[in-house]
């Protein structure tokens, strides 16, 4: 029994906007299920007494001033822009959220 | 038949839930040393950490974690000796990471509350408003939707992102759900942000300008059947710019959902917008599906672990919680509920504090900023505060109280002041204001009045004191008004053999 | 007389005792570089106006007798992840094609404040994520002593430009074993310093809290000078660690191991390994007891697990630090023809800009993550990390510094794994522990392989921010082999050279 379907990795590729064609989800479906096969032993050791290590580091309190830098100018921050107007980034329309 | 918020609220029962936003007001933002002015030209106050370039790494803002306790000590909060940022992960354009990096199960503040008194039919009543978290995240870009028929997202041909506003430190807070409020919702809802809204400027945290966007405000409103003790499907009102918005808007979607579950229609769960004009609210994005937003602890910062000599000293920082002070204000001034209430409706609890604590005697200070001065304010349509400093005001009382001057002729020197004719001093100097009180000079006037009417002097030497009126107002207008009544009155009865 | 094929120490010295200009080493780079990349396909943007402009800096500044850092006017290489103001920086991706940052990563700010000379940028796997340089949207790059096989990924360009003499040094990204493992198939040393060690601002990121910048050069000194040019704390990177940098070249220059304990990983040992791998890494040890340092066996039973974490937190961190690349700010942009939304050109984009590897990663990133796989996916792979992290503090009980093979097989034919995700992964077998743990390796050549003639690489691996002990065991054990085989292991490779 697969662990991830085609639907699955349909609704994964919403989630993460990736446009995959048919044959892409079909594939992708099967090396996942492959990997997710492989990888799922991590569940065998991750017992409840274990606490996660999310960062190697065991700082904290890392925080700036409250004290203003220079900023990119408008014309460095527009400069990577497939398109601008107005001094803005123009990007297509927003739909189907309202 | 469509049940009007009387019928609807006798029926069914609301559920309130707020979420409130407030804009820090830190120079710099959350996560970069970018400036956070309002109002700057597009796209100029960016760097590659707030814009989301590649190989950006955020650093926090110490203010705003200080700002963030503060508000979570005044709120009653526990600070969490642990906490941790998190990543939201969702698209949106105004969004430059696709990702918000905000806080989700480990926020730094929690169990908190507000108590917050309304006027019921019964009287006052006081409600507990439980506040779940209080957490950090970032604000997003503003986007200006163009094309289209409105102008507004529907229907618009592209769109215009600026992102000055993008990583502005933002401060959420969550109210546990608030039952029991009944009718009364709404006036709930609108004194809580009110009294959140005092707090936050007590605390110097925030612009909290509704108007402006620095304090928001999100209500949740679920209903069900009176009794029932059932909780109904909730939506979720955004959009909402004013103090009156909270009220309109939970009135208009209690009677909303009501009438829906009258006509067998269920609630859906769902984000909706709250239209100015109509006082309706109309639906925005399906909460249908909610949205998966994959938390995990974001991995470029470390965690925040307060102490407990920190959070003493920001508690120790913690002024006065404004309803708390409003009460004693008004116990020390043994004022009636009303006058209290128009001070602070007027927004002059403060002036007239800072009038009293530089000598003026109390009644006069509040009469004089509710009266007079409101009065010259609303003619000039400014606030009354940005006309005379309290200085001057307390200046003016004390020339009163010490009987230098009377309040009509104070009313002038207020007037002079506030055209810009200098202090009160010189006001007083320039037009020649001064009350004369010298005995001599009085007698000289009150003889020339008992000159001037025989008959009446003669009247008050046989014991008719209220004749005395005439020739006293005959010496106020010989004297221009700058007389002391009192004074006059005492050495005309005097000297006629009635004093 | 000094030349490309000398060190980066020997250029220096040449440099500093002004026996050639920064410009006359610059300008026979580029000539190399011109002559074989065609064959090696290690770079991806050669700067040949801003290298020149650089060297010819520094000889000024050298002229005037001002002071200069160590490695002054000596020629680098830069992986193609690390962000170069006004240079393109693509990520080995199509999604970032032409993409010029408006800023410089801190690293590549360090070597220019250094007065390194920035040749051009490096060829790699996709946003760092492959072991072969084969999922490069650019083509692959070949290992300069066989082109019919990968030099290793995913910092393979920067491996076969410092192993085919393009530069005599080069960075690097170790995230799994991305500069380790290359340095391995290619015969070069590769560090992958601590984590926090050295900045990540300007690094674009894959996985945040396994992803650190590291030095790759032909010797233990060259690569321990250019270590101390770039290590340090950098107040933009709230990872970066706050400590003076581990004095790397003076322990690159003790060639003492007398007394030292050395683990050998019992669970990195075995049939897993080809034979002549097995063979080389048995001599160094023989070599190293010789020198005065004493073997002991130590277990590591997780590590087993530590693949299967690693492709699950990596892929989970990258699916958010990836969202970024939408078209809306920067980098490619597909179907915006005016009739498509933003979500359609986004989805549009990102399909047609990410490689295969990349969306595979994404996906299953994005899974891991989501609402109800949490635990049993990423919750646990972090479980698995405080096992392996364990593991490693209590083998550092035993031994001062650990070593293993660092990659299974000598380097693999190019097509040979690029359909089998799962046997590419396992390149990174006895790499990936070290990321998950934080700790920082080395890979050190030892030797050809019988069966191929291939070079073997030695992981040397030591505690938390002591860098200086694997530099310590790889200058001493340098030495040694360079005695026993009376040459470097590079003048084994082919000449590129030749037609």
């Amino acid at each position: 029994m697969a662990a991830i379907s085609r639907d699955d990795v349909a609704h994964l590729a919403k989630l993460a906007r990736i446009e995959m064609t048919p044959d892409e989800l079909d594939h992708m479906a099967t090396e996942l299920d492959q990997i997710l096969g492989a990888v799922k032993r991590v569940q065998e050791v991750a017992t409840a007494d274990i606490p996660p290590t999310s960062h190697p580091l065991s700082m904290s309190n890392i925080f700036r001033a409250d004290v203003v830098k220079p900023s990119l100018t408008n014309e460095e921050a527009l400069s990577g822009a497939p398109a601008q107007a107005e001094d803005r980034f123009k990007v297509p329309q927003i739909l189907g959220e309202e | 038949m469509t049940l009007d918020y009387a019928a609807a609220t006798n029926k069914y029962e609301p559920t309130l839930g707020l979420e409130v936003h407030v804009e820090l007001n830190t120079n710099s933002k959350m996560f970069c040393s970018c400036a956070t002015e309002f109002g700057a030209s597009p796209n100029t106050q960016t760097c590659p950490v707030c814009l989301g370039l590649p190989g950006a790494l955020p650093v926090v803002n110490g203010k705003a974690i200080e700002s963030t306790i503060l508000i979570g000590l005044a709120l009653n909060c526990s600070i969490a000796p642990y906490s941790r940022f998190a990543r939201k992960n969702y698209f949106y354009p105004d969004m430059p990471k696709n990702f918000q990096t905000s806080q989700y199960d480990e926020p730094i503040c929690v169990d908190g509350y507000l108590d917050v008194e309304i006027e019921t039919d019964e009287g006052p009543k006081t409600f507990r408003v439980d506040i779940e978290r209080v957490h950090m995240e970032e604000d997003t870009g503003k986007s200006l939707h163009v094309g289209g028929s409105t102008g507004r997202i529907h229907g618009a041909e592209y769109s215009l992102l600026d992102y000055n506003r993008a990583g502005i430190p933002l401060v959420e807070i969550v109210t546990r759900i608030i039952p029991g409020t009944g009718k009364y919702a709404p006036q709930v809802a609108r004194a809580y942000v009110t009294q959140l809204r005092d707090i936050l400027r007590s605390l110097g945290v925030s612009d909290v300008k509704m108007e402006q966007g620095s304090l928001r405000c999100d209500a949740n409103v679920s209903l069900a059947p009176i009794g029932s003790g059932l909780l109904g499907t909730r939506s979720e009102t955004k959009n909402v710019n004013s103090l009156r918005s909270v009220e309109r808007a939970l009135t208009g979607e209690i009677e909303r959902q009501a009438n829906r579950l009258e006509a067998g229609m269920r609630i859906i769960q769902e984000t909706r917008h709250f239209l100015e004009e109509s006082g309706l609210t109309r639906p925005g994005r399906s909460k249908e599906q909610a949205e998966d937003y994959r938390y995990f602890p974001e991995p470029d910062l470390v965690p925040v672990t307060p102490d407990a000599k920190w959070i003493e000293e920001l508690r120790a920082k913690l002024p006065e919680n404004p309803a708390d002070r409003r009460k004693r204000l008004q116990k020390e001034w043994n004022v009636p509920d009303s006058e209290m209430n128009s001070l602070i409706n007027a927004e002059l609890v403060d002036v007239v504090e800072e009038t009293i604590k530089l000598g003026a005697e109390p009644t006069r200070a509040r009469t004089w900023w509710l009266g007079e001065i409101s009065r010259l304010a609303n003619e000039k349509e400014v606030a009354p505060t940005t006309l005379i400093s309290t200085a001057f005001v307390a200046e003016i009382i004390a020339l009163i109280t010490s009987g230098d001057l009377t309040d009509k002729l104070a009313r002038q020197v207020v007037e002079g002041v506030v055209n810009g004719e200098g202090s009160p001093k010189e006001v007083i100097e320039k037009r020649g204001l001064k009350v004369v009180s010298d005995d001599s000079a009085l007698m000289v006037a009150i003889e020339a009045a008992i000159a001037a009417q025989p008959d009446t002097a003669e009247r008050i030497r046989g014991g008719n004191i209220p004749a005395a009126g005439a020739l006293i107002g005959a010496v106020m207008k010989a004297t221009g008004g700058q007389a002391d009544a009192a004074k006059v009155r005492e050495l005309l009865l005097k000297h006629l053999g009635q004093g | 007389m000094t030349n490309i094929y000398s060190t980066a120490a020997e250029m220096a010295a040449a440099l500093d005792k002004k026996e050639i200009t920064s410009v006359e080493l610059t300008k026979a780079h580029l000539e190399r570089i011109s002559a074989v990349d065609g064959k090696l396909n290690a770079f991806l943007h050669v700067d040949n106006q801003g290298a020149l402009e650089q060297a010819a800096a520094v000889d000024a500044k050298r002229a005037k007798g001002e002071s200069l850092s160590p490695l002054a006017g000596v020629p680098i290489a830069v992986k193609d992840i690390l962000a170069q103001k006004g240079i393109p920086t693509t990520a080995g991706s199509k999604i970032l094609e032409g993409w010029r940052p408006p800023y410089d990563s801190t690293v590549v700010a360090k070597l220019k404040a250094a007065g390194v000379v920035i040749l051009g940028k490096t060829n790699m796997d996709e946003f760092a994520m492959g072991s072969s340089t084969e999922n490069s949207a650019y083509g692959t790059t070949q290992n300069p002593w066989d082109l019919t096989r990968t030099p290793g990924g995913s910092s393979g360009g920067s491996a076969a430009a410092v192993a085919g003499f393009e530069a005599p040094l080069a960075i690097g990204t170790d995230t799994g074993g991305s500069i380790r493992q290359p340095a391995a198939l290619t015969g070069i040393v590769g560090v992958k310093p601590t984590y926090g060690g050295v900045s990540r601002y300007g690094v674009i990121a894959y996985s945040s809290s396994l992803d650190q910048v590291g030095p790759f050069a032909r010797t233990v000194l060259d690569t321990a000078l250019l270590h101390e040019a770039i290590a340090g704390h950098d107040e933009r990177d709230s990872t970066s660690i706050d400590a003076p940098v581990p004095q790397v070249v003076a322990a690159a220059k003790r060639l003492d191991v007398k007394g030292m304990k050395i683990g050998v990983i019992k669970e990195l040992s075995g049939s897993g390994f080809q034979a002549g791998v097995s063979a080389r890494i048995n001599e160094s040890i023989e070599l190293l007891v010789a020198a005065g340092a004493e073997i002991v066996e130590v277990s590591c039973p997780n590590f087993e697990y530590a693949l299967a974490a690693y492709y699950l937190i990596a892929p989970s961190e990258a699916s958010s630090n990836l969202a970024r690349f939408d078209s809306m700010r920067y980098g490619l942009r597909v179907g915006d023809d005016g009739s498509k939304g933003a979500e359609e050109v986004m989805s549009a984009t990102r399909e047609a800009g990410f490689g295969k590897e990349v969306k595979r990663r994404i996906i299953l990133g994005t899974y891991a993550l989501s609402s109800g796989y949490y635990d049993a996916y990423y919750g646990s792979a972090q479980k698995v990390r405080t096992l392996v992290k364990r593991d490693f503090e209590n083998a550092f009980t035993k031994a001062d510094v650990l070593i293993s093979p660092v990659t299974p097989t000598t380097a693999f034919k190019i097509g040979e794994k690029s359909n089998d995700p799962v046997a590419m992964y396992l390149s990174d077998i006895a790499t990936i522990p070290v990321n998950m743990a934080g700790i920082g390796g080395m890979s050190l050549p030892v030797g050809l392989a019988d069966e191929d003639g291939l070079p073997v690489g030695l992981q040397i691996m030591a505690p938390f921010m002591k860098d200086d002990l694997f530099y310590r065991v790889g200058g001493t054990l340098e030495a040694a082999l360079l005695s026993k085989w009376g040459k470097p292991i590079l003048s084994n490779a082919p000449d590129l050279a030749v037609k």
